[in-house]
């Protein structure tokens, strides 16, 4: 005779049930301190229209770790990267976090997420105390700002009020030199758009105070068609137009503008030009756009990034994006870090990666610093410099000053009231 | 140029923001209207954006009032119409052959779809052909995905259309949007003759109206939708395809699309062709000339005019009161 059972969860289950679940909330270190592996969580972007550079983090992380794990591992212990997709959603992204250290014992977070992500998987390395190092949000707030500060979170990518002190002073000088006093702006409609549009002009107007304008442009972020945006800078005649679109956006704005000839009528900088998600894509890459660096191979101009290049190409048979060498770093601030502490320990490889200084083929004179005071990225590469529709693509990056840098981000955060 | 060079001064102070965007700048929008070259420009861009909108919308609307189904998927055929363009332009180099591609493709890819999995729901509730529908959006944005990858593409403009804007009346108008208007418009007669003059249109008429009889003359009922669906993703296939030169192809690609043709349909009545027709022009005239007066509120403006269509005659500009 069969028994039966009625449906739903029997009592013994539900004991079970809730024995795990005390299990994993109580003893999840007890666990992780036997492992001979470490475990590394990462959410990131692998689906939807951000996907390739989800999986371009991805790619440079695995290349990275291949090299750390051949090399002996991080103190003795091999990595093992789990990498979720987070659907580029900041719930999703969360949840995803906090299951990587609740569930599957990750031990620290490298957290691939854009903007909006990673304000949410910083408070969830809030909440649970893990090492978090975030590899792809460049707004300005996730570290500047002191009420984001927690001890266990550092930021290794480039930052937007880098970029924009960059590209304004950049812009400035061109113009000056050119003489253009009259620019229009087109940017996607959300944060990242509005806020990298206001900073740039605010450093072009900064050092370039008679420069005016006259006429802007909001598009929707993924807009299919961008005729009504041409045509209305076309009527607004100005000298310069800039333009923080990107990806597909970008490559559209420049297919429906280049028939309106409208990069012969205008000096144009479009920050996210230089990279090559984009150079690659553009089948009539036009001469002379200004952008900035995002990642290139010949900026720096080393053989250290150009063999970097080379070798993420070979293994994925695609460039590198930017999303790629800034998770390349991560990893080898990680694997510095704990050479230097001698350890596994998040506590500790922390306070060891506080303005640790590594050598890294992407830094402006050969190294990377991860600021002490505020936990970012600092030293980095950052230049601007013109296109052509062939490789090397931006034959001449002009770098930024480092010095300088400091100096306007520092008036920068003072007037913001971070410090 | 030296780094000193590139920090032009540090002197200057600071300066506020000191050009906010306005939401309503009837002084541009005005400037606009009393002046030819603008005139001409903005018009031209509302007819390219117009035309495109209506090749999609007529597809779903002819689809609606013969097969009486809401093709949610009607989008795919514009992504699938735009990829399949991209790349027989990549092997053959002749933009001719990507368009007949991009059309054809799509045609022969709309009928199986109708045939294997649409033909079976046509009885069924709404909701279950919504499903269906909705189920093969997600899967051809996978089938898109697995074969030609997740990153987005371009197909580069033609060398034939890299050539100076012609410039009508001081406003500028590049070659390649005339090309994309006439061929709309070549389509839109054909289609709004033949539905009304040849005999198949006829058929097809008929059909839509009274299936059971049109069958019970002995015309085939089923070839008929199949043709009707095929004739429906041939029409949207060939918008992506005339797109694919200046937008960038990613899987997903057709949803947006698709909303603005629903907003088409709405306007111009489910069914009319003619309705599409107007509804998609007006569309583009809103969004060219609405970008000047109304920036901020130019999506919004879209929605604003279909409802007050709505409120004021339910069935759309064109649609025919329900029987």
């Amino acid at each position: 005779m069969t028994r039966t059972r009625k449906p739903g969860i029997s009592r013994r289950s539900t004991l079970a049930l809730m024995g795990a679940g005390a299990m994993s909330v109580a003893a999840p270190w007890v666990a992780r301190a036997q492992a001979k592996t470490i475990k590394i969580g990462m959410p990131t972007i692998l689906s939807g229209r951000v996907a390739q550079l989800g999986t371009s983090s991805r790619n440079a992380v695995m290349l990275e770790v291949d090299k750390v794990n051949a090399a002996g591992g991080l103190a003795g212990r091999q990595i093992e990267m789990v990498i979720r997709d987070s659907k580029g959603q900041p719930q999703e992204a969360a949840r995803v976090a906090r299951e990587l250290v609740n569930t599957d014992g990750c031990e620290w977070l490298i957290d691939g997420e854009a903007s909006s992500g990673s304000f949410a998987v910083h408070e969830v390395a809030r909440d649970l105390g893990v090492l978090c190092v975030h590899t792809c949000s460049e707004a300005s707030s996730l570290t500047a700002d002191p009420k984001q500060h927690i001890p266990n979170a550092f930021r290794c990518v480039r930052q937007g009020i880098h970029d924009s002190i960059v590209g304004g002073s950049y812009a400035a000088s061109i113009a000056k030199a050119k003489g253009l006093k009259k620019w229009a702006t087109c940017s996607p409609d959300y944060a990242y758009g509005r806020d990298t549009t206001g900073e740039f002009t605010l450093y072009l107007k900064r050092f370039a105070p008679d420069v005016e304008v006259i006429s802007e442009s909001w598009p929707k972020l993924f807009q299919p068609d961008y005729t009504e945006v041409v045509t209305k800078i076309l009527q607004a005649k100005p000298q310069a137009l800039y333009s923080c679109l990107w990806g597909g956006d970008l490559t559209s704005y420049i297919d429906q503008a280049n028939i309106y000839a409208m990069f012969s009528q205008m000096e144009v900088f479009a920050v996210n030009m230089a990279d090559y998600t984009a150079l690659t894509v553009v089948k009539n890459l036009p001469k002379g756009i200004h952008s900035g660096n995002r990642y290139i191979k010949t900026f720096p101009a080393t053989p250290e990034n150009a063999a970097w290049g080379d070798a993420y190409k070979a293994k994925y048979n695609e460039y590198p994006t930017n999303w790629s060498w800034q998770n390349a770093t991560a990893v080898m601030f990680l694997s510095e870090a704990a050479k230097k502490a001698n350890s596994t320990d998040g506590k500790k490889i922390a306070e060891v990666l506080k303005g640790l200084t590594i050598k890294c083929p992407f830094g402006a004179d050969g190294t990377v610093t991860m600021r002490a005071d505020d936990h970012t990225l600092v030293g980095y590469a950052i230049g601007w410099g013109t296109t052509i529709p062939q490789e090397p693509y931006v034959p001449e990056v002009k770098a930024g000053d480092w010095k300088a840098i400091f100096e306007l981000e520092a008036e920068w955060k003072k007037s913001k009231g971070y410090t | 140029m030296t780094v000193s060079a590139v920090f032009v001064s540090f002197s200057a102070p600071y300066q506020a923001h000191d050009h906010e965007s306005a939401s309503v700048d009837l002084d541009a929008l005005a400037g606009c209207l009393s002046s030819s070259a603008c005139l001409v420009t903005q018009t031209t861009s509302g007819l390219i954006i117009g035309m495109l909108l209506f090749l999609v919308a007529v597809g779903l609307t002819l689809i609606f009032g013969v097969l009486k189904i809401v093709n949610f998927s009607h989008g795919a055929f514009y992504m699938f119409g735009a990829y399949f363009a991209m790349t027989a332009y990549q092997l053959t180099g002749s933009f001719a052959l990507a368009m007949l591609a991009g059309a054809a493709g799509t045609a022969i890819l709309g009928l199986i779809f109708e045939r294997v999995f649409m033909s079976r729901v046509y009885g069924a509730d709404v909701l279950m052909q919504l499903l269906v529908c909705y189920a093969f959006v997600l899967i051809f944005d996978d089938v898109v995905r697995i074969i030609w990858g997740p990153e987005f593409k371009s197909m580069g403009m033609p060398s034939a259309f890299q050539v100076m804007p012609l410039f009508i009346a001081g406003g500028v108008v590049p070659p390649y949007y005339l090309l994309l208007i006439g061929v709309a418009l070549v389509v839109a007669i054909v289609l709004g003759i033949g539905l009304s003059r040849s005999r198949i249109g006829k058929v097809v008429r008929a059909a839509a109206h009274n299936p059971g009889m049109v069958s019970a003359l002995g015309i085939n009922t089923g070839l008929i939708y199949g043709g009707v669906f095929a004739l429906g993703g041939m029409l949207a296939g060939l918008a992506g395809a005339l797109a694919a030169p200046v937008r960038s192809l990613t899987p997903g690609m057709g949803f947006s699309v698709l909303i603005e043709s629903f907003i088409v349909t709405v306007i111009g009545g489910m069914g009319s062709i003619l309705g599409a027709l107007i509804g998609a022009l007006l569309l583009g005239l809103i969004r060219s000339f609405g970008s000047l007066g109304f920036p901020l509120f130019t999506e919004g403006l879209m929605y604003l005019f279909m409802v007050i269509v709505l409120v004021s005659k339910p069935t759309g500009l064109f649609g025919k009161e329900a029987a």
